[in-house]
């Protein structure tokens, strides 16, 4: 146990993925293995999480909650605003307060961008940023890169494509910005010409000398790529419902591509998919989405870990 | 009276705003929530000639200080501003406008889904010097400067 970083963990807010080092993050994966390896202690008995979803989650949420489960920790929290006092007409803020001084730490997610922000500067306790609208969704990214790491190594000499809706999904920009951490090969973006990428994002991601290139058809790479990683529409981020029928089924990932692809490509996927994802594709040796899932319980469980300082208890 | 005369006549006492890109005046007075009706002297002269800057504009305001924290929201305007502060027909400080790096309570952020647009808080811009743009610290929105200026001139405007 490096003391160090994990007094850099303790009581930290977690607001965008580039409030990370590079040393941090491959802490935080270290962690994680050992919990793969070795299975999980009750660090955190007598902790409470807070969960504060405003939005919908089935995956995040439930790994965040397995995680704090695991470590002897208990949830409190609700999952959309309906049955809460949001949909009375509550302040974000004042929800946030309360949760404050009724738990150990608070993930939040919110169809707001910047709420997560919002919320670390109220609360005393660690915010947790489990999706703010558009912007970001960080331990999205950790366990996104966490997956690679794991099953392919050292990520600096990857070839990674993304493809789908680049313009709105938050799992995107948290993706490249940690990419611009462990700093890839090249990064390709494929996507329909609606749903390119921001270009301030672009612009970030470059100026931190990551090699980036956009296209518009996947064949056009796929036989370079080392990875793909494809995103859903996301329909209730698009302000214009015509613009989202315009690109709606703009692609679509088969099993058509492993048949011009790496032999090793691996194919990732935050989930839920839509139907950019076919499930030709899920038995195939490619298809490691359903395993970057699972990594979302270990993953969280050691980011609460060090959060909340339990570090110590897991090594001994 | 020679022209020279007219725009180089000192005041007694407050603050002159030199080498103002030229045109740029009145865009500088909106910026410092100048407009006239607060019963002060002020003193505009545009488009004179400059040996920096071939033409500049001139703002003088008397009897009104400014401090460093108001005029150097004028450097996203007029980057090459000079504020020269008088008392008693002397300048007694002289300063280069610097761009802040965060700039608050000016406008909202133009972003419909910010969360401070939900909660009634104040944003924060931050100034990013490599790109000449701002971001808003909450929702991560980048404007350039004149698009920033624009907002701020429009929200100014309103009041």
């Amino acid at each position: 146990m490096n003391s160090s970083i994990a007094s850099r963990f303790k009581g930290r807010d977690v607001i965008s993925v580039l409030d990370f080092s590079k040393e941090d993050i491959e802490y935080l994966f270290k962690l994680t293995d050992h919990y793969l390896s070795n299975g999980y202690k009750e660090v955190l008995r007598g902790k409470v999480m807070a969960v504060a979803f405003f939005e919908p989650s089935t995956r995040t949420r439930l790994s965040f909650e397995a995680a704090m489960s695991r470590l002897g920790g208990s949830v409190i929290g609700f999952s959309s605003e309906e049955g809460t006092s949001v949909a009375k007409g509550e302040k974000f803020i004042d929800t946030i307060r309360m949760l404050d001084s009724y738990a150990d730490v608070i993930v939040v997610r919110h169809r707001y961008e910047g709420s997560a922000k919002l919320a670390a500067e109220v609360a005393e306790h660690p915010v947790i940023n489990a999706g703010d609208g558009r912007n970001e969704h960080p331990t999205q990214a950790l366990l996104d890169l966490y997956t690679i790491y794991r099953l392919r190594g050292d990520v600096s000499s990857l070839v990674i494509g993304l493809i789908g809706d680049l313009k709105y999904a938050r799992v995107v920009n948290s993706f490249l910005y940690i990419l611009t951490i462990f700093k890839p090969k090249k990064v390709y973006l494929i996507s329909h010409p609606l749903l390119r990428l921001r270009e301030d994002v672009r612009r970030f991601v470059e100026s931190r000398n990551v090699k980036v290139e956009e296209v518009f058809d996947i064949n056009e790479v796929l036989s370079e790529l080392d990875v793909l990683y494809v995103t859903r529409i996301q329909k209730e981020r698009f302000p214009d419902p015509l613009e989202y029928e315009k690109v709606k089924n703009a692609y679509r990932v088969t099993a058509e591509i492993t048949k011009r692809c790496k032999d090793d490509l691996i194919i990732l996927h935050p989930l839920p998919r839509v139907d950019e994802l076919d499930r030709s594709l899920d038995n195939t040796k490619h298809a490691v989405y359903f395993k970057q899932a699972s990594f979302g319980v270990p993953l969280r469980a050691a980011l609460l870990t060090l959060i909340l300082g339990g570090v110590e208890g897991v090594y001994t | 009276m020679s022209i020279r005369e007219l725009i180089v006549s000192k005041i007694k006492d407050g603050t002159v705003i030199d080498h103002i890109p030229a045109g740029k005046a009145f865009e500088v007075l909106k910026v410092l929530g100048l407009t006239g009706k607060e019963g002060i002297r002020i003193a505009v002269v545009v488009n004179v000639e400059s040996s920096k800057l071939g033409r500049k504009d001139i703002v003088k305001i008397e009897n009104r200080f400014l401090s460093k924290e108001e005029t150097d929201i004028v450097a996203l305007i007029a980057p090459t501003a000079t504020i020269n502060i008088v008392r008693n027909f002397e300048v007694v400080e002289k300063r280069k406008v610097s761009i802040p790096k965060y700039i608050s309570k000016l406008i909202k952020c133009p972003n419909k889904t910010c969360i401070t647009r939900h909660e009634g808080i104040e944003t924060t811009f931050e100034t990013l010097d490599s790109s000449l743009r701002v971001r808003c610290i909450y929702c991560g929105i980048e404007l350039s400067y004149s698009e920033f200026i624009d907002l701020i001139l429009k929200e100014l405007s309103k009041s």
